[in-house]
């Protein structure tokens, strides 16, 4: 399964919720907010989301700024 | 003599700075800036994660968003649909609905685009966030963005991170007298006087982040800071002598030898 996170094409074998998207690439949930194809996905939904092929997400976390 | 607390959208808070995050050396010196400066607010920015290194440095692991209060930028949108987009994910990540706005343009200057800005804090305010909204000194445009509904106008004293101090004290002032919001300097502070003498126009706080980020020693200028906008306050709340032409002595002529 091919899926774009943060503008990177990454392949799964498996099938894959948003909780274990974040396990495998070592994130911490509670540190980041997740965007699939444009739409928010809450944090009580990270372990029952289940991405598809071809989708898009974006995880963003707080940096310094002005 | 107690003055009222800064309110932000129902917030109260006693302190008038708030710092921002960026450029320093490190997040342990801008923790350590923070904790001098007695800040309860500091601005933060939305970026990508870095996939290739899950363990790099966190700010939230320096700076407690439970402690201080996180106040997400849209710094990087040039449109409102990209302001909007950045704030929902700051808003899910955090769970504030206070933000602040700005929708720049032209790199050189960072001006914000004036037009594109009214539409974004709309469109923001429509999805229910509290918007503190950074703007030119343009006291048409401030009437106009107070009376959208945004709980704070913020103007610039002069470009972002250029350290020009307040160029603008005329608009400044006419936007502090005509706002019922707050009124908070975003931008162009350089150093501690500066912080005062925006807070001596009657703002109501002040937003650093270069000047105590660049500073030779960012805790010692946090520090400075701090006390500035206390004693700019002050002296905005105490009223200023009236300014003469000549001279008038402190010591009385009479009684003289």
């Amino acid at each position: 399964m091919k899926i774009t996170i943060n503008g990177e094409l990454r392949e799964f074998n498996e099938e894959l919720t948003i909780a274990r998207m974040l396990v495998a690439l070592s994130l911490v949930p509670a540190k980041v907010a997740v965007e699939r194809n444009l739409q928010i996905v809450p944090r009580s939904a990270f372990g029952e989301t289940v991405l598809s092929e071809n989708d898009k997400i974006e995880i963003v976390r707080f940096i310094g700024g002005g | 003599m107690q003055d009222k607390p800064l309110i932000l959208a129902g917030q109260e808070f006693s302190s008038r700075l708030i710092i921002g995050t960026g450029k320093y050396k490190d997040y342990q010196q801008n923790a350590d800036a923070l904790a001098a400066s007695g800040a309860q607010i500091v601005t933060v920015a939305m970026r990508r994660v870095n996939l290739s290194d899950p363990d790099e440095p966190m700010l939230v692991d320096f700076i407690d968003p439970k402690q201080v209060l996180f106040l997400p930028n849209t710094a990087g949108c040039f449109t409102g649909e990209d302001a909007v987009r950045t704030l929902r994910l700051a808003r899910e990540a955090g769970g504030w609905s206070l933000v602040k706005l700005e929708v720049l343009s032209d790199p050189k200057h960072l001006y914000p685009d004036m037009t594109e800005t009214v539409r974004a804090a709309k469109m923001l305010i429509d999805d229910g966030f509290d918007v503190m909204v950074y703007c030119s000194d343009d006291p048409v445009f401030a009437r106009k963005l107070e009376d959208l509904g945004c709980v704070a106008i913020m103007p610039l004293g002069a470009p972002i991170g250029s350290g020009l101090g307040i160029q603008n004290k005329v608009n400044i002032r006419l936007i502090v007298e005509q706002s019922s919001v707050p009124v908070i300097v975003d931008a162009g502070v350089g150093t501690a006087s500066e912080a005062a003498e925006a807070m001596e126009l009657g703002c109501d706080a002040i937003i650093t982040n270069t000047a105590i980020a660049e500073a030779k020693d960012p805790v010692r200028m946090a520090k400075a800071m701090k006390h500035a906008v206390i004693a700019g306050r002050e002296a905005y709340l105490a009223g200023r002598m009236a300014r003469k032409l000549y001279a008038d002595p402190s010591s009385p002529l009479g009684g003289l030898i």
